[in-house]
């Protein structure tokens, strides 16, 4: 019985937490947008504005959830859903701390991959289903997109699996007990960044929804909880890049003093920061400008990354 | 063992989606109307369907993406044992990837990867 409770538990709290971050993430990145921008943001709802997020998600309940006639009814309702239950299902082999992650998967690495590159889905069959210009448009560049920047952000993790010579998650992170892989992996990092700026299509990135040009991009058609499914599917994808950048390059759960959990979410707090401060400096690429930047520097540097990383453990054997 | 808690995982979360959606749908509003319920253009009346045929970029690009992808499932099993491989297999990885980077110089001189 106890087998089958832990784990229950497990999963509870780990769907807990990455939901609450996410929409903690939303307030904050409102918060501090306004700050950099120099205005108020959401500040009448609770302490400091706090509890906005629950106004929204009660506002997102009550708010019309309009199916378009025109469109492809079936494929419409399921794109949102399928956004939300693969980030979700991500959170699976996060290690949160020593012994407290859902699964302990041997591919714990493979299986985050695996699930970030179905969002590509979601954004392709809303775009597509929704059988508006606007929405075509911006889920053909998502998905185009999508599977350029996917190529080498798997590739950019190479380097990381090489060192600690496995693809579960808490191995190697406890391969980075005395250093971090954010010191010998540092292009790999940058490469993992940048890539995963542009799976959760955020600025410099967010061509599939640049609202100057495309209204909305894929989710235009979107209303209701419907579009509160993307929504939360895209802060949720932030905190699992985070995660990952944490799990992957900065050591995870290490860090004195402070307990191991609290260690990770600080420093997964800390890139959340770093993804928002992000929006608000920089502006939106061109789509070419996109394009050849993936394919003409990020994947040839990724694959050089790898034979130099190969060729410098080697030399050290 | 693991894999019965992923699929429970993928039950709770799939289940937690569902609900959501179901209860926004019993408890809001549903009110179509003739304006409502035509295509977001911005106020113009949009002239024709969106499933119309679109830029063949789009199509070389999942082309590329196919060809790197499938490199990329060779490298996986071959960077976690690279450990427990020698020089040779270093090597060989070497040839593969130079033999990929040749065909990516080549896509790029063709244009391929052009934004036209």
């Amino acid at each position: 019985m106890m087998s089958i409770l832990w784990p229950l538990i497990t999963i509870a709290l780990a769907l807990g937490i990455m939901l609450t971050s996410a929409s903690a993430l939303v307030w904050l990145e409102r918060r501090m947008l306004a700050l950099w921008q120099d205005r108020y943001g959401p500040n009448r709802v609770g302490p400091f504005g706090l509890l906005q997020v629950i106004a929204d998600t009660l506002k997102m309940f009550f708010k019309e959830d309009w199916i378009p006639p025109f469109a492809d009814k079936t494929v419409f309702f399921i794109a949102p859903m399928v956004i939300m239950t693969t980030a979700l299902l991500s959170v699976a082999v996060v290690p949160f701390a020593p012994g407290f992650s859902v699964v302990d998967l041997n591919i714990g690495l493979l299986f985050f991959l695996a699930m970030s590159s179905m969002g590509v889905y979601s954004v392709a069959l809303a775009g597509w289903a929704s059988n508006n210009k606007y929405s075509l448009l911006g889920g053909l560049r998502a998905s185009a997109q999508m599977i350029s920047y996917e190529v080498f952000m798997g590739l950019s993790l190479m380097g990381v699996v090489m060192l600690a010579g496995s693809f579960n998650l808490r191995d190697i992170v406890e391969a980075q007990e005395h250093l971090w892989f954010c010191v010998p992996q540092f292009i790999g990092l940058v490469i993992f960044c940048i890539a995963g700026l542009a799976e959760t299509h955020r600025i410099p990135f967010d061509l599939p929804e640049a609202e100057s040009e495309l209204v909305a991009g894929f989710h235009s058609e979107y209303s209701g909880m419907k579009f509160g499914m993307f929504f939360v599917g895209e802060y949720l994808g932030i905190t699992l890049i985070s995660a990952m950048i944490v799990t992957l390059f900065f050591g995870g759960w290490y860090g004195p003093i402070l307990p191991p959990i609290i260690w990770f979410f600080l420093k997964v707090f800390v890139f959340q920061c770093g993804f928002i401060l992000l929006r608000a400096t920089l502006p939106r690429l061109r789509y070419d400008q996109l394009m050849s930047f993936g394919w003409k520097y990020m994947l040839p540097l990724s694959l050089i990354n790898i034979l130099i990383t190969g060729a410098i453990i080697l030399a050290k054997r | 063992m693991d894999y019965f808690f992923v699929l429970m995982l993928a039950g709770m979360s799939a289940a937690m989606v569902a609900g959501g959606l179901a209860f926004s749908f019993l408890i809001a509003p549903h009110r179509p109307g003739a304006i409502k319920n035509s295509p977001y253009e911005c106020g113009e009346p949009p002239i024709g369907q969106a499933w119309v045929q679109f830029n063949v970029g789009y199509y070389l690009f999942g082309l590329l993406f196919l060809v790197f992808d499938v490199e990329a499932a060779f490298l996986y099993p071959w960077a976690v044992a690279f450990h427990g491989l020698g020089f040779m297999a270093f090597l060989e990885m070497g040839i593969f990837l130079l033999v990929l980077i040749l065909g990516l110089a080549y896509a790029w001189k063709k244009g391929a990867l052009e934004w036209v």
